[in-house]
């Protein structure tokens, strides 16, 4: 069983890198696009070997299937070809490169001063059946608050993007 | 007994990905994608504690930053559009109007 | 002992006049001729009356003891002071009244033949403009006259002095709307000035010299300085007093102003340019006569100034056109004898001739001014004639007048002058020479004036010829009153040879025998060789051969007065326009003094208001661009200054807000690093 973990985790992480480096490269946006979906299923594919079906589900459905549909559409909408042919990369691409690498730098040494010390516990031999209640349960219980609030959120971000994209009157 | 280091080593790698995305690309949607990417990475060490410790909080969190994600999206790629139809362009280098 | 009563209110003699004058300056305007005729010849009035009783009081007493002084206040507080030879003095004057009998004799002089005049104005000034201010000035003009004559110490009489000046000056220029009349004004107070500075400085030396400056005290400091015949300071005292006579007096060199005085109103002429003012210098010189006395050299300066002085105006005066010319040049002819009698020291003589002198030299005025009258102002003599049928009162008058001045027997002029030759001879032959000549012409010119005026063919213009008439009763009356004192007048001091008494001159005696060391006797007969009568018979002589020469020449052969003229062409002119002396004047003092001020004019504008007022301009406008300089440059600057600072802070700043959104985030991941950066390094070395 250990093993398998193993493999899957090493399998979805490089996919999930690879398709990551791959959508920051493209010149295509679609395909950059596409990319990305690769990478949100890889992650969902993580979050489904941390055994939280409930975010594997949501991730699946919401992310890909909400969200880079509506950018897929949107990438229609824009002049495609026209920003196919332009440089694509600016010019602080050295210096943004080395600052994010010192920043990343910065994150592995402080991960590498703590390696070995933080565990996750052995997973249960079954299935457990119980993720998805406990999310419910602890999102109309103790995260009711932050749970109307982001319903708000969706609801002015509905009435902005409608606005921002209705065409002037007259 | 999975050292939780490997998973923090791919949420690092994802994350790192996504700043560079956002911070070396001219395209507007592509900068877009990878904030979408930098989130994800964030996710990813949330479901490792999560599972780490035993509770659903981290999820519960986890389902906010993906709601939110989405409005953002929403809104974003509204306001893409938005400037797309006044200016003819998508490239973060040209929308400067901001300047001193 | 009680002081009588007109004595002890002496004070109250110069006061009346003073009152009207002051009634006029203040209400004058708003009253009717009339009351102004009543109010200001009254106040005049009452002064004689106060001096007639005062007189009779005076002369009550025993003849040592006619001396009495009145206090009224004191003015300088005594202050100590060290005199010429070291010892301490203290000068103190006040407002003190002297009685005695020469001012007395010169109260009544001033205020008798002051009223009459003042009468004689009301029928003159009737019909001008300015009555209350006339009878103003005339008012105050005997308040100061009668300081001066009363007052018991110098300080007090220079009261008086200048007082008689101004009021001088405001009468000459009473009709300031003529030119003439103005300039005459003003060069009378002017050259009466510079004779002041004389008097002042004589002043200042008499309180120096003598430590005291009342005329009481005089005798007994010259006894208690032991003072020597001859001593300098004495003399040089009597001079610089004797310049202040001369300025007032109108001698030589200071007399030029009294012929222009003539621009003013004939009362006026008559009350100071011939019966009063004039005359101050006279009572001075005899008033002080103590100090005169003892300086011989001085008296004979007197003396001599005086002969040269009354031959000198009478040449002039024989050549005059205008009747008020002669009577002035006139004027100060018998001033000269005046001085003439005090220079040999018949100080009484001197007086005498004054008091002779007002009566009728201020006839012979107010006579003129009615003639003037009544040829509706024609001065020229050239342009009457024939008129002693027409005006009889005023002729005979001044006939008498004229009889009186020239010094016939037994009029007043006769005694006096008489008095005068004969002391003069016994001094100095030369003097009386001088004086003896000028008599014959005085007697000459003044006859001219009767027959070119009063006789002979008619040459007056013909408009006028119309409107003659005999003045109003108010002229005519003080003319007859003067006439009687012209005819009696020498009765007073009728000399002892003839017969008389001398009164005046033994009334005069305790005033004049002043001086401890005197030898000068009150005139008693010259001891001569040719005796007083004799004397009296050549000047008869002579005044009846000038009198018959001017017959000669006016009425018998009236073509030949040109003809002289014509033939002494050169010599006539010089006289004619008075021996160029005002010329002369003009170029040495008058127009250096024009000059002076043209200079000064000439500093005041370019240096002064060059340096001065230019200069605080210039200073200015310098200060102005400077405080603009600073303003610019400092104050502006630092305001620039600030706002560079700002610029140059904020340049970084500005440059970095380029309106790219990913350079902004690339700050962010720079923020991140290092905030990281502490962190974690504070983090490891917590741990470890």
């Amino acid at each position: 069983m250990q093993t398998l973990n193993q493999a899957l985790f090493i399998f979805f992480a490089v996919l999930a890198v690879a398709s990551a480096i791959l959508m920051v490269t493209r010149r295509n946006i679609v395909h950059g696009a596409v990319f990305l979906i690769t990478t949100l299923l890889s992650t969902a594919g993580i979050f489904l070997l941390l055994q939280a079906e409930f975010l594997f589900i949501v991730q699946v459905i919401l992310y890909v299937g909400g969200i880079m549909v509506l950018f897929v559409f949107v990438i229609m909408l824009v002049n495609l070809d026209v920003s196919m042919r332009q440089v694509q990369f600016n010019r602080q691409w050295f210096v943004a490169g080395a600052l994010a690498l010192v920043l990343a730098g910065q994150f592995l040494f402080a991960i590498w001063a703590g390696r070995g010390a933080l565990r996750l516990p052995a997973m249960a031999n079954e299935i457990s059946p119980k993720n998805t209640e406990a999310v419910a349960d602890a999102l109309f219980s103790h995260y009711m608050l932050p749970f109307e609030i982001a319903s708000i959120l969706l609801l002015v971000a509905m009435i902005g993007a409608v606005v921002m994209a209705k065409r002037r009157a007259g | 007994m999975i050292p939780v280091d490997d998973y923090l080593f791919l949420s690092l790698a994802l994350f790192t990905i996504g700043v560079i995305g956002v911070l070396t690309r001219r395209n507007v949607i592509i900068m877009l994608m990878s904030i979408e990417l930098i989130l994800n990475a964030v996710n990813i060490n949330l479901m490792v504690f999560s599972r780490m410790w035993g509770t659903v909080d981290g999820q519960v969190f986890a389902i906010f930053i993906i709601t939110d994600a989405a409005a953002e999206a929403a809104v974003g790629l509204g306001i893409i559009l938005a400037f797309f139809h006044n200016r003819e362009t998508v490239l973060a280098d040209e929308m400067d109007i901001m300047k001193w | 002992m009680n002081t009588p009563y007109f004595l002890e209110h002496i004070w109250l003699i110069p006061l009346f006049p003073l009152l009207t004058a002051a009634v006029m300056l203040f209400y004058g305007r708003k009253l009717a001729n009339n009351i102004v005729s009543y109010l200001c010849a009254g106040s005049v009035f009452v002064s004689f009356i106060f001096s007639v009783g005062a007189f009779f009081q005076l002369v009550a007493m025993p003849q040592g003891e006619r001396f009495f002084t009145k206090v009224l206040f004191e003015w300088v507080p005594a202050v100590p002071y060290h005199m010429f030879d070291g010892r301490l003095a203290q000068f103190v004057a006040g407002w003190e009244f002297q009685i005695d009998p020469l001012s007395a004799v010169m109260i009544l002089v001033v205020t008798g033949v002051g009223f009459l005049i003042h009468v004689y104005s009301t029928g003159y000034m009737a019909l001008e403009g300015g009555y209350y201010r006339f009878f103003g000035y005339l008012n105050l003009f005997m308040f100061a006259m009668l300081i001066l004559v009363l007052a018991n110490n110098f300080l007090m009489m220079f009261v008086g002095w200048e007082g008689v000046g101004t009021c001088s000056y405001l009468l000459i220029g009473f009709y300031f709307h003529r030119k003439s009349a103005s300039d005459a004004g003003k060069k009378a107070f002017i050259v009466n000035r510079v004779g002041d500075a004389g008097f002042l400085l004589g002043i200042f030396l008499c309180s120096a010299v003598l430590g005291t400056v009342r005329f009481s005290d005089i005798g007994p400091a010259l006894h208690a300085g032991n003072f020597q015949k001859g001593d300098p300071w004495l003399t040089a005292i009597a001079l610089l007093l004797f310049v202040g006579a001369a300025g007032k007096s109108a001698q030589i060199p200071l007399y030029v102003w009294l012929p222009d005085a003539m621009e003013g109103p004939t009362p006026v002429s008559a009350l100071i340019h011939a019966a009063t003012m004039v005359t101050a210098g006279v009572y001075m010189v005899t008033r002080t006569n103590a100090i005169y006395q003892l300086a011989p050299k001085a008296m004979y300066v007197v003396a001599l100034v005086g002969a040269i002085t009354a031959l000198f105006a009478a040449t002039i005066g024989v050549v005059q056109n205008d009747i008020k010319k002669v009577l002035a040049y006139s004027t100060v002819s018998q001033l000269g004898y005046m001085f003439l009698a005090c220079g040999v020291g018949a100080f009484t003589a001197g007086i005498f001739h004054l008091m002779t002198h007002a009566f009728f030299k201020g006839l012979l005025f107010l006579a003129a001014g009615s003639v003037i009258h009544a040829l509706s102002g024609e001065q020229d003599m050239r342009k009457m004639g024939a008129l002693s049928k027409r005006i009889p009162v005023t002729y005979w008058t001044m006939l008498i007048a004229t009889l009186a001045i020239a010094g016939i027997f037994p009029f007043a002029g006769f005694v006096s002058k008489d008095l005068i030759l004969g002391k003069a001879y016994e001094q100095d032959v030369l003097l009386w020479a001088i004086g003896y000549f000028t008599a014959g012409m005085t007697a000459f010119y003044m006859f001219r004036l009767v027959f070119m005026t009063f006789h002979g063919t008619s040459r007056v213009d013909h408009e006028v010829e119309h409107h003659i008439h005999e003045s109003p009763k108010a002229m005519l009356v003080p003319l007859v009153i003067l006439a009687g004192l012209s005819i009696v007048g020498g009765l007073v001091s009728w000399p002892e040879i003839l017969g008389g008494n001398s009164h005046f001159v033994h009334f005069l005696e305790p005033v004049v025998g002043m001086a401890h060391q005197s030898r000068i006797e009150p005139l008693k007969g010259p001891s001569s060789r040719i005796g007083e009568i004799n004397l009296m018979l050549m000047s008869e002589g002579l005044v009846v051969l000038g009198i018959l020469f001017a017959w000669y020449l006016y009425i018998k052969r009236t073509e030949l007065p040109a003809k002289i003229a014509k033939g002494l062409n050169g010599f006539y002119e010089l006289v004619y326009h008075k021996y160029y002396v005002d010329e002369l004047y003009d170029a040495l003092f008058v127009n250096r003094a024009k000059d002076l001020g043209l200079a000064l004019g000439w500093f005041d504008t370019n240096v002064i208001n060059g340096v001065g007022v230019d200069g605080a301009g210039w200073l200015t406008r310098f200060v102005s661009r400077a405080s603009m300089w600073w303003d610019t440059w400092i104050v502006d600057g630092s305001v620039k200054l600030g706002a560079r600072i700002v610029w140059v802070l904020s340049l970084p700043v500005r440059l970095i807000q380029d309106g790219l959104v990913q350079s902004y985030m690339l700050f962010i991941v720079i923020g991140l690093i290092g905030f990281l950066g502490y962190y974690f390094y504070l983090a490891h070395h917590a741990v470890h």
